[in-house]
């Protein structure tokens, strides 16, 4: 198959910490060959030059939290062919949609000095709340082999294989003794996203949840097992609510453990 | 019967050691008793046993220097004898064309050290899914065909256990090359040593042994009497295929699916489940691709994904499947049950769903 011209990749930025993104810069072994196989056309991070939209390829960070975002979302949806989200803020909000439970007004009236200087919207919320998205690749951060698989699949035009369900497959396909099961150590494994490696557990530690939820999470379930190894309501209200808090499965279980 | 003594036991492995073989066997890793590579006996849990009920496995220290005082652990053979991961061929662009490239596996000669009896009818079950039917898997024959297999009688049952339901243990009867069991006494640390193979009485010869007296056979059966009334779980199968047949509406499943997380962990515990998806990837180039085949579980929602979405969508259809196939449609399938009563399934479970319980609510309220 010959090209007649190379894709042109534009990655975006919105309220993030930037660390998805920099998760292209951090394959290393593959970057040269990603720059062989596609233009480069808008990436601050890596470089001022841009090239004129439209994009082939766009990769999105980061969540929606101000009325610019808003309009900006819809431009950068305008100029690209295939939209992709990257990472737990642009497909949950990420950890700034902690703000989404508590009043807006009250932490810009607590942090700012001049809290009329500032127009931000009342919510954190993912991309695809405001644009069509072609494809989420979740995780806080991303993980890059994934990362690679999705723009390897995007050139090929074939599907990303980014399996949705828990992350416990993972840990039994590496042979990683279940941390929950042999030490009673509290885990979202069993209702959290693969496809971060299974790292926690395998440092016999339980899964924090970056991915998000698995594809049928149980989280009532797990919750209820989780206060039997000893977890207060106020510990199972906190490790639903982190990265992926704004995620519909871990927003509503948060709920239910708050007073 | 033969007897080896404690020290035999070390003359043994490097008996196996010098034939070329590798030896796998239970280890402690991360808290648990799993399967890995073993370079003497001292890598053996001696000393230790496990303490296993639905949803959590503790290790503990026994009172005794116990080589083989302990149960099943999270690991099965599968994993040995067809791995989670595993490429099965590259192809690289060509012009217009492209080219395969096949993998040749130079794949090491194991031996399966303390092997116990529901495992060896597990092997025997995935021996008829894999070699004994019409389609032969070569990466499973390649690595089953040269496996010596030292099996234990358990001389304890775990808090999951069910082999007696099941008929397929706590006592060996075939499919090893030699069978042990411990005999633990104050001064006198010995293993009674039954042949199953030529193979394994070629070993045999290699290491110290003596007839068994009446009074040690005797103990060997007094163990697997002890081990056989101490079994944790029961499951009465009279019937299972229909009962299950009659009951795909049963209010059970409704209950089970609102525990059950659909995390797939019983399926990858269970030593006879044998499903694989196969993931096709290309690199950024376009230049390579490669299929690779990966244990899969019933659990998740691509395994029964077809055009226009998963037929089993709920964890009810996917709960009701697994129990369904593994104690029922399974005899159908390949003539035997598809559950040889470990239990793993049950101790694995991060939530303790216990198959031998959902049979009896079944049964019970029909």
């Amino acid at each position: 198959m010959t090209r007649k011209r190379k894709p042109k990749l534009a990655v975006w930025k919105f309220a993030s910490c930037d660390g998805c993104q920099l998760s292209l810069l951090d394959c290393e072994d593959e970057l040269l060959t990603v720059v062989d196989e596609v233009e480069i056309a808008y990436f601050l991070e890596a470089s001022r030059a841009v090239v004129k939209g439209p994009y082939d390829l766009s990769l999105v960070e980061g969540s929606i939290t101000t009325p610019l975002d808003v309009r900006r979302i819809q431009q950068v949806r305008q100029a690209s062919k295939f939209l992709v989200t990257i990472g737990a803020c642009a497909t949950a909000g990420g950890i700034q949609a902690l703000r989404n439970f508590k009043d807006i007004n009250e932490f810009i009236s607590v942090v700012y000095a001049r809290p009329e200087y500032i127009e931000t919207l009342d919510k954190s919320t993912p991309i695809a709340n405001h644009v069509f998205v072609d494809f989420e690749l979740r995780g806080c951060p991303i993980n890059k082999r994934q990362l690679i698989e999705v723009i390897s699949a995007f050139l090929q035009g074939r599907k990303p294989n980014t399996p949705a369900h828990s992350v416990c497959i993972e840990c039994k396909l590496r042979g990683t003794v279940c941390v929950m099961v042999a030490h009673g150590t509290p885990c979202l494994g069993p209702i959290t996203h693969t496809g971060c490696g299974a790292i926690c557990p395998s440092y016999h530690r339980g899964c924090y949840g970056c991915f998000g939820p698995m594809e049928t999470p149980n989280t009532a379930s797990l919750s209820a097992w989780w206060s039997r190894l000893g977890a207060k309501e106020q510990d199972i209200l906190r490790v639903f609510r982190g990265f992926n808090a704004y995620a519909e499965a871990f927003r509503k279980e948060s709920e239910v453990h708050e007073k | 019967m033969q007897i080896i003594d404690r020290n035999s036991l070390d003359i043994l492995f490097d008996t196996l050691k010098r034939r070329g073989f590798n030896l796998v066997g239970p280890t402690i890793r991360d808290g648990a008793i799993v399967y890995d590579r073993l370079t003497s006996t001292a890598d053996l849990p001696i000393g230790w046993t496990d303490e296993q009920n639905g949803g959590t496995y503790r290790l503990k220290k026994r009172a005794d220097v116990a080589v083989f005082g302990y149960t099943v652990g999270p690991h099965s053979w599968k994993k040995l004898l067809y791995p989670s991961v595993q490429r099965l061929w590259r192809a690289k662009r060509d012009g217009e064309n492209f080219q395969f490239i096949t993998e040749d596996e130079e794949v090491s000669k194991f031996a399966f050290i303390g092997v116990r009896s529901c495992e060896l009818h597990a092997i025997a079950i995935q021996d008829k899914v894999f070699i004994n039917g019409k389609y032969i898997d070569p990466v499973y024959k390649l690595r089953r065909e040269n496996v010596f297999i030292v099996t234990v009688n358990c001389g304890k049952a775990s808090g999951t256990c069910f082999c007696v339901s099941m008929n397929t243990g706590p006592r060996a009867t075939f499919g090893f090359d030699l069978a042990l069991t411990e005999i633990l006494e104050d001064n006198h640390h010995r293993f009674t040593v039954e042949v199953g193979t030529e193979r394994g009485a070629e070993i045999l010869r290699e290491v110290p042994h003596r007839e068994a007296d009446e009074e040690e056979k005797a103990k060997v059966e007094d163990i697997v009497a002890k081990t056989a009334r101490q079994m944790g779980r029961t499951l009465d199968t009279t019937d299972i295929k229909d009962l299950l047949y009659r009951n795909y509406e049963h209010p059970r499943w409704d209950e089970v699916a609102s525990r059950c997380l659909t995390c797939g962990n019983c399926t990858l515990v269970c030593p006879t489940c044998f499903c694989t998806t196969v993931e096709d990837v290309t690199d950024l180039t376009g230049e390579h691709a490669e299929r690779w085949r990966k244990w899969d579980s019933c659990f998740t929602m691509d395994f029964s994904y077809i055009h226009g979405g998963s037929i089993r969508s709920s964890s009810k259809a996917r709960y009701r499947q697994w129990m369904t196939h593994k104690l029922a449609t399974w005899i159908d399938q390949f003539g035997t049950s598809g559950c040889v009563g470990c239990g793993r399934c049950i101790t694995w479970c991060p939530v303790a769903i216990d198959i031998t319980e959902e049979v009896r609510a079944i049964r019970g309220k029909e």
